[in-house]
């Protein structure tokens, strides 16, 4: 498939939700930790070399579950082969649980659900739509009916789930 | 640099409906003639097939940082989606009606995470000052988070010496106690929330500096400064082009 990927690699530079050097390992069978510098722009995790400016590779944080694995780690695994999972350590137990936090709510998915909710908050208190000073209430992906049953990477129980 | 394509391709081509799609006409290069293509626009990614039935796409064009114009060509109904930087990198593209064209401009004008993000951020606003200082929910906690107190609403400088709370699990919003916003705070919050342009692609920048309500992402890293830099949506103006 082909990308933009002088504009992904312009991407990763932009200032990170959270950065941390982290081992990683890939999905493949017998792959081994690798010192990462584990980036979180918007909906992107970049990986790169201690040492490098430009990322040895990016994942797109959509429709993934992110879980942790013992001890103080985390794993990313995507719903079309779940199997398959990019291994992360952290130093302790509060970093990790500080990277599954941001990962789970990473994603544009997330985003949207958020948004939908609070706009259906808000009009319940003030029965006034909050889109429509931004001009966007009419938008097909903002609406209540537009909501999914929750992706793997979110617990049961999220609010607004239809 | 190695990108989880199979992934991206499933989230091109995944059951729930896309935010916009359609045929498009695609300049390959600037001498070249457009080709019709499938266009699927899902979040931030702008996905394009061969054609309506192809099982993969051909391509993805990632808009973050992106801005979207009208350009004046032979081609009707043209537009390019458009990137900064050196060599910057354009999509020169052209939709088959006028109102095709206005509903992609605004739709890819609009799709970027950063702009979404401060749509969130302010209605997250807006929802801590309509609610006050109202009590809530008890927080929810993370799948095998330790449980910590929550912290007290209306403070919020920990005691020097104090240990810091750990950062917020994820913001099912709602699940944590608004702060209590003063009266003078509610009023000019609200009074913001009515200045905000009525119609255009980019909400307001977001509002005072003050203490953030605890419904808002946990404290970020210090990373954070200059998103404005990522450069949002942008659509350039046509005199009697509506947006």
């Amino acid at each position: 498939m082909r990308y933009n990927e002088k504009e992904l690699q312009a991407l990763s530079r932009q200032p990170a939700e959270l950065a941390a050097e982290l081992g990683m390992r890939g999905p493949k069978k017998g792959s081994v930790v690798k010192r990462r510098l584990v980036k979180l722009v918007v909906n992107f995790l970049f990986y790169f070399r201690t040492d490098e400016a430009e990322p040895v590779g990016a994942l797109l944080l959509e429709h993934c579950k992110v879980a942790q694995e013992e001890p103080s780690g985390f794993s990313i695994s995507f719903v079309e082969d779940p199997e398959r999972k990019y291994r992360f350590e952290c130093h302790s137990e509060e970093q990790c649980q500080e990277w599954i936090g941001a990962l789970r709510r990473a994603s544009y998915e997330f985003m949207r659900r958020s948004l939908i909710f609070y706009r259906n908050e808000i009009q319940k208190v003030t029965g006034k739509d909050p889109l429509e000073q931004f001009g966007i209430s009419e938008e097909a992906r903002f609406q209540l009916s537009g909501l999914q049953p929750s992706s793997p990477s979110l617990g049961p129980g999220f609010p607004g789930r239809a | 640099m190695k990108l989880n394509e199979r992934s991206l391709a499933s989230y091109a081509t995944s059951g729930a409906p896309a935010d916009r799609a359609g045929f498009l006409f695609q300049r390959a290069g600037r001498a070249a003639a457009y080709l019709r293509r499938w266009f699927v626009l899902r979040g931030n990614m702008l996905f394009y097939f061969e054609d309506a039935a192809s099982r993969e796409p051909a391509g993805v064009v990632i808009l973050e940082g992106c801005t979207v114009e009208l350009v004046e060509a032979a081609e009707e109904f043209a537009f390019a989606v458009r990137f900064a930087g050196a060599r910057a990198r354009a999509y020169e593209l052209a939709a088959e009606s006028q109102a095709a064209l206005e509903g992609w401009v605004k739709a890819l004008s609009r799709a970027s995470f950063d702009y979404l993000r401060l749509v969130v951020r302010e209605l997250e606003r807006q929802l801590a000052a309509v609610r006050g200082p109202a009590p809530a929910p008890p927080a929810r906690a993370l799948p095998r988070r330790p449980p910590r107190p929550a912290p007290r609403p209306g403070r919020t400088a920990a005691p020097p010496g104090a240990p810091r709370p750990p950062p917020r699990p994820a913001p099912r919003p709602a699940a944590a106690p608004p702060p209590r916003l003063g009266p003078q705070r509610a009023r000019r919050l609200r009074a913001a929330a009515r200045e905000l342009r009525p119609r255009g692609a980019r909400p307001a920048e977001p509002l005072a500096a003050g203490p953030r309500p605890a419904l808002s992402a946990p404290p970020e890293t210090g990373g954070r400064g200059g998103q404005a830099g990522l450069g949002g949506p942008r659509a350039a103006w046509v005199p009697g082009l509506q947006l």
